[in-house]
């Protein structure tokens, strides 16, 4: 191994959109410097969106250069493209409906986008990492950023909560991470993923100490992806933050540490799968019962749509739990799909909130459809996504990770992950009966929808319904990436 | 472009259209509906030709791919009983649409567009012939009932429409369960493909896993037609339904379970359906005597209808359990039958609720007097649901009685008793609503059929009279399909017994 004390030009590229956002948050950290309180934040918001932009297209740059870089740190393939991406797309989303959003608070400050700018930096490092240190640089550099946005409207109780919340069980759920990785650490000698499966492989002094240490891995993992029994910020969390950042932590970070968590289990893992997929198996079957049934009661919508989250991440450990290749394209196309779709109905809720978030009980929504019919169709395209009904892009995401767990032999486990959906169904409909079945309840005009929240709703929308009629566009990419190095 | 697609997709560009259409002008969004699908009609037409011709094989198939990996297809064909329940479909949509001119002053535009759109779902559901097809299809049906229930539907509409939602779901996802394991097994959702392979022994089942898959899809199907005891969603459903709601539901929704326990559980499983068939054929027997009964003493017309759908139906899963050509043909004929003179009766009704608001049989009596035609149609629909000798469900009775009688007596016997008590409940019905006194309350509102409303109800009412006397229409080409089928599984049946003696 030569040292060089600088990187390679194939280096960068590797990392390129990682730069990217980096550097333009910094510089935006600068010019925020300079803007007084009243000014007018379009340009930040505009540089932000042309960053993000840029760092997709450095992303599918950092894939045509595929390899790991940086003396194996971090990998560039398909696999980590397909979540920079995704989680850069949702970035994107969140710039694009924020700003109407933020003017509405009276919180429209450059912060917003600088901070979004670091987490996203940190969840396509994430998906990019190769080393378990990665892992938790990227996983800070997103968290910590995050639990920022979730308290962003300083003066809203519940947004102080949801951050605080958020932060104490985020940094716990961290420290076990990091513990688990010390142990690992202490086993193989290694923090290299491929390293640790040649490790396990060869064999270690002792196996209970290891799948302990995955086992503390997975706890950390588990709570970043709000899988069950470590699933109880998730709804506090959605409830009390600004919609449009709810719908951010729901779709990105979640997509990031889904990505992650494959790329561990998969790889450095893979040996142990005998011993993880069983408790996969229960943790998927867990989340998806707590998320689906404690949803039936909500009467929040954000609050709904949190525990939603947590059913939907079930499904997603129910496509892990295969751990095969099929089961990882599944995931892949699941999460992309339900990034869309969540990230839509959060648009919706953004608008149809108001102004300081008051109208956010499904009481809230009778009559929507004579009101504001727009608004009630997309929404009720993202409802029947999320219940997964055909020709919506959930269908085929339930549908790929079931055909996945039936081909994987899970027959118990898809029966009842089926059933589970059909439980979902209830309070998904629930959204529709009142929105189309009750008579609106004020006279009120509607408000008008802001630009960047009606395009939002409407490319979500859309790309909703064609990913349920040609769900090549994405599945092709994911059944192509999704063979990770081994 | 193939006829049939044109047929598929026409309702789907109508919904579109009329999603389009300005609000405010109700009259211009109804009149352009029910050309619509008038038009419609006289397309769907056209497939009778060819596909009667040759009613054994798929006519108008079209079979290209659709997704690649995993390999779903769209292929569509019709045969001689799908080709009738398009029929079916298409002909009584523009009668729906017809029905709900005045009726529907609320919110027109959505009504008539998710009229066009569960036509589309119902065309889909009976000319899929790729399994994960007709799943979509059969989902895609299940949005547009659930808003026609749930917007344009009287006081407990919500809970009648979120409980038909979720009895489907159940029901659907076990189905979807099993057509991921039958496209683990054999690598194709293509339906005869994975006949063909059944046929030459590529696919084989163990005993475990066809009694499993048979099950996971007769649950979906029994919920859908509704098998008792999973019928609790129908009277509940029918009775908050706008009037057609009500009529798609009965004449065309509930056959989409039939039929799939015809073109599916029947060729793919054949000895599960051998071995289960008594337990089934029971509770086929008892949904008969029940429904009947129950039927006898509901004080609401619609759930005296519904109860007496619940009926009707037992007689077509026993048909579909007997075994022989006379109970399947029976079973199809009165799946077509039922739409027929149920779909009259809920249109009935219908007309009796516009003109008094009110759905129990108290609140009326003496109609005759007041409405004289609207008691003769009244009365000749009940004879034909009845079973009344010239009359459509005549036949279909008879001929499933036959082939019950040939496969075990008691089951036509206590078949029969359903026939008897059907008198009982719909001419006691009859008898209270049209006949005797006339209320000040009730000549006060009755008037007689208006244009619209004979135009309505006199095309079912002909065909009432045509299926009773002439089936020489019908019969041959659903008799030539059905004897595929049955073929079908008697030699499956016979294959099965063969590796097995072998064994």
């Amino acid at each position: 191994m030569d040292a060089n004390f600088f990187p390679s030009n194939a280096d960068i590229m590797r990392i390129l959109p990682e730069i990217i956002l980096t550097l333009a948050g910094t510089l935006l950290l600068l010019v925020e410097g300079f803007l007084k309180d009243g000014d007018d934040r379009g340009m930040v918001a505009n540089l932000t969106f042309a960053a993000i932009a840029g760092a997709m297209a450095a992303s599918v740059m950092a894939y045509g250069n595929p390899g790991t870089g940086f003396y194996g740190m971090i990998v560039s393939d398909g696999f980590a493209a397909f979540f920079r991406i995704v989680a850069l797309a949702v970035g994107l989303l969140t710039v694009l409906c924020s700003g109407a959003y933020l003017k509405r608070e009276h919180a429209y400050t450059g912060e917003f986008y600088i901070l979004l700018l670091f987490s996203l930096a940190g969840q396509c490092l994430m998906a990019a990492s190769n080393e378990l240190m990665m892992v938790f640089i990227g996983l800070e550099v997103s968290s910590i950023a995050s639990y920022i946005l979730a308290g962003y409207l300083r003066d809203d109780k519940r947004g102080n909560e949801s951050a605080i919340k958020y932060f104490l069980l985020g940094s716990f759920a961290t420290a076990f991470l990091l513990y688990g990785v010390s142990w690992i650490y202490g086993m193989t000698g290694t923090t290299n993923l491929t390293a640790i499966r040649e490790a396990l492989t060869k064999g270690v002094p002792s196996e209970t100490m290891v799948a302990a240490s995955a086992a503390l891995m997975l706890i950390g993992f588990a709570f970043k992806v709000s899988a069950a029994p470590f699933q109880i910020w998730a709804p506090d969390v959605y409830q009390g933050a600004p919609a449009p950042v709810a719908g951010f932590l729901s779709a990105g970070p979640k997509a990031a540490a889904f990505a992650i968590m494959i790329r561990v289990f998969l790889t450095a893992f893979e040996p142990l799968t005998a011993k993880w997929a069983p408790v996969l198996w229960m943790l998927a079957l867990a989340t998806m019962i707590a998320g689906n049934f404690a949803a039936l009661w909500q009467s929040n919508i954000k609050r709904m749509l949190g525990y939603s989250s947590i059913a939907h991440a079930g499904y997603v450990l129910v496509a892990i739990t295969t751990h095969s290749v099929t089961g990882t394209a599944a995931a892949m196309f699941y999460l992309a799909a339900y990034a869309l779709m969540n990230f839509g109905a959060f648009a919706a809720v953004t608008h149809v909130a108001g102004k300081g978030e008051k109208h956010v009980t499904l009481d809230d929504l009778k009559g929507l459809s004579q009101r504001q019919p727009g608004v009630a169709a997309i929404l009720t395209i993202f409802m029947l996504s999320l219940i997964g009904v055909p020709l919506t892009a959930g269908f085929f995401g339930k549908f790929y990770i079931f055909k996945a767990a039936i081909e994987g032999k899970l027959v118990w486990l898809t029966a009842l992950g089926l059933l589970n959906s059909a439980v979902a169904a209830y309070y998904y409909l629930r959204v529709l009966v009142v929105m189309y079945m009750h008579d609106p309840e004020t006279t009120e005009p509607a408000e008008e929808i802001p630009g960047g929240i009606k395009v939002t709703m409407w490319l979500t929308a859309a790309a909703t319904l064609v990913l349920g009629v040609f769900p090549g566009l994405v599945l092709d990419f994911a059944n192509q990436f999704a063979v990770l190095g081994r | 472009m193939n006829l049939l697609n044109l047929v598929l997709i026409l309702p789907l560009a109508g919904f579109l259209i009329t999603l389009l259409l300005p609000k405010d002008n109700k009259g211009a969004v109804k009149n352009f509906v029910l050309g619509f699908s008038i038009l419609i009609f006289v397309v769907s037409l056209g497939l009778a030709g060819p596909a009667l011709e040759r009613p054994a094989a798929m006519t108008w198939v079209t079979d290209t791919e659709w997704i690649s990996t995993p390999a779903i297809r769209y292929h569509v064909g019709l045969d001689g009983v799908s080709l009738w329940l398009v029929l079916l479909s298409t002909f009584l949509t523009p009668l729906a649409v017809l029905l709900s001119f005045k009726y529907i002053d609320h919110r027109v535009k959505e009504f008539f567009a998710f009229l066009l759109l569960l036509e589309f779902g119902l065309i889909g559901v009976f000319v899929a012939l790729d399994l994960f097809l007709f799943y979509v299809f059969w989902e895609v049906c299940l949005v547009p009932m659930y808003f026609l229930i749930g917007i344009w539907g009287h006081d407990r509409r919500i809970y009648a429409a979120v409980k038909f939602f979720i009895y489907t779901m159940v029901g659907s996802v076990l189905m979807l369960a099993a057509f991921l394991y039958l496209y683990g097994k054999s690598g194709t959702f293509d339906y005869p493909a994975m006949l063909a392979m059944m046929q030459s022994g590529k696919l084989t089942l163990t005993h475990l896993e066809e009694t499993l898959l048979f099950l996971a899809f007769f649950l979906a199907f029994a919920i859908k037609v509704p098998l008792f005891p999973l019928h609790t969603w129908l009277p509940d459903a029918h009775v908050e339904a706008p009037t057609a709601g009500s009529v798609m539901l009965a004449a065309v929704m509930l056959k989409m379970g039939t039929y799939g326990i015809l073109r599916f559980c029947l060729p793919m499983f054949p000895n599960a359906v051998k071995e289960n068939a008594s337990w089934i054929v029971t509770l086929a027997l008892i949904g008969i005597v029940y429904g009947a009964l129950v039927a006898l003493v509901q004080p609401n017309m619609k759930k005296l209808v519904a109860y007496s759908s619940v009926s009707h139906l037992g007689f077509v899963v026993l048909g579909l359990f007997c075994g022989n050509q006379w109970g399947l043909d029976g079973a199809v004929y009165q799946m077509l039958n039922h739409g027929i003179s149920t779909g009259a009766l809920f249109m009935l009704v219908g007309f009796l609720y516009e003109r008094q608001h009110s759905l129990e049989i108290k609140d009326y009596g003496g109609v005759a007097t007041p409405a004289p035609w609207l008691t003769v149609l009244f009365l000749v629909t009940t004879l034909a649901s009845v079973g009344m000798p010239a009359l459509n469900n005549f036949v279909g009775e008879f001929l499933v009685l036959q082939g019950a009688m040939k496969t075990n007596v008691w089951w036509a016997t206590i078949a029969a008793t359903g026939v008897i008590l059907s008198a009982c409940y719909m001419l006691w019905m009859v008898q209270r609503t049209f006949y005797g006194e006339t209320p000040e309350s009730v000549s006060h509102h009755m008037t007689d059929l208006s244009k619209r409303e004979w135009l309505c109800i006199m095309p079912l009412v002909v065909l009432m009279v045509w299926m009773g006397v002439y089936t020489q229409t019908f019969l041959p080409s659903i008799g030539e399909s059905n004897k595929v089928i049955l073929e079908r599984s008697v030699s499956a049946r016979t294959l099965a017994e063969a590796t097995n003696n072998g064994r």
